[in-house]
């Protein structure tokens, strides 16, 4: 018996991708289930799973102290490559097969609005909250601000500001705090604020602009909105990391004077 | 052919990649912009171009269709690496900066709604 469970476990390891296949499908299957029989399908079945995916992550740094979750654990490697930036983006890039060029012509305006209003106002929650704690260095409160933007805005603006390690883990730890709740709540919160149409899915891209948050998120209210979503996301970073460590930490500098 | 849907939005993907990496490298920014992006208006835009060719229910378009029916499926998976444990373990800095940036996000997107259903 221990010999056949070692087989198995070898031919797990090995076939990494195929494991995360089979996995995730146990995944989704088992969500639509509890779905259907606990909230009558209320809660979408891939909300579920998506906080299944999240709560397996926990679980798995807490067993390895590592940072990619589930990921970490050599049996699950595959949740690696299927869930990475690589098939990620290939994902989501294929939704906009179908999406109408005609929406985004409607609303770009919107996007680019919810844009330049969104990165301002995260970075302005995460300084005023750094302030709050104590934090009386520029260069700290534009990391901290810069990571409540994403979890790479952050670390990106630490690093061109000098920041010290700890105050960049700190930054990449308000990202992903960040990332995890919209993954979790944008599902729960989607119909009080009337996200059920391509307008309001490229506002809220615009200001939520984390990546991982926003295609989670989206997916599980709507995968058709996803692209109209992402569209503007994939620009939240970019402006993020343009403007964090030079326009917003002159502010910052400024008015600790 | 199933795969020439998956070769062309590929090629989307990387195109797109490259010329976010370029954007990015242009204004001096250490980060892809908009890569994603443009791979996705280029893709819209050859879908409505060759719009015979390309459908759900033309052999290239299934092939495109199938990575669109696994995206709940990845984002699972995306969902399962994601570092939980920094963010859980992190502190009151961070769970505060992360949840009140997220949480005033979502106050201000009926607000935005609203003004852009008036211009």
């Amino acid at each position: 018996m221990d010999n056949f469970l070692e087989i198995s476990g070898q031919v797990f390891a090995k076939n990494g991708l195929i494991t995360a296949f089979t996995l995730v499908g146990l995944i989704i299957c088992l969500s639509y289930y509890l779905s259907n029989r606990f909230t009558k399908g209320r809660l979408h079945g891939s909300a579920i799973a998506i906080s299944i995916g999240l709560l397996l992550a926990y679980l798995g740094g807490v067993k390895t102290g590592g940072q990619k979750g589930l990921a970490d654990i050599p049996l699950f490697a595959g949740i690696g490559l299927m869930g990475g930036s690589m098939l990620i983006n290939l994902a989501i890039v294929s939704t906009a097969f179908g999406a109408g060029l005609d929406e985004f012509r409607k609303s770009g305006l919107a996007g680019i609005l919810s844009l330049s209003l969104g990165v301002p106002i995260s970075f302005v929650v995460g300084a005023l909250i750094a302030f709050s704690f104590g934090y009386s260095d520029p260069v700290d409160i534009t990391t901290i601000g810069a990571g409540a933007v994403t979890y790479i805005v952050g670390p990106v603006t630490g690093i061109a500001l000098g920041a010290n390690s700890e105050i960049i883990t700190l930054s990449i730890a308000a990202g992903l705090v960040k990332a995890i709740l919209v993954m979790l709540s944008t599902p729960l919160i989607a119909p009080y604020i009337g996200l059920n149409n391509p307008q309001t899915a490229i506002i809220f891209g615009g200001m939520m602009g984390t990546n991982s948050g926003v295609a989670a998120g989206l997916g599980a209210v709507d995968p058709k909105l996803v692209p109209y979503g992402a569209m503007p996301a994939t620009f939240y970073t970019g402006l993020g990391c343009l403007v964090a460590p030079s326009v917003f930490f002159l502010i910052v500098k400024w008015l600790m004077l | 052919m199933i795969v020439y849907g998956v070769a062309l939005f590929s090629a989307c993907l990387l195109i797109g990649l490259i010329a976010g990496d370029a954007l990015g490298a242009l204004i001096g920014v250490k980060a892809n912009v908009g890569g994603v992006g443009i791979s996705m208006l280029l893709l819209i835009v050859l879908a409505e171009r060759f719009k015979n060719e390309l459908n759900l229910e033309s052999a290239s378009g299934r092939g495109i269709g199938f990575w669109s029916a696994m995206y709940i499926p990845v984002v699972v998976a995306m969902a399962a690496q994601q570092n939980v444990l920094a963010a859980v373990s992190s502190g009151a800095v961070a769970i505060l900066a992360g949840s009140g940036a997220v949480i005033l996000s979502f106050a201000l997107i009926p607000l935005i709604n609203k003004m852009n259903k008036k211009s």
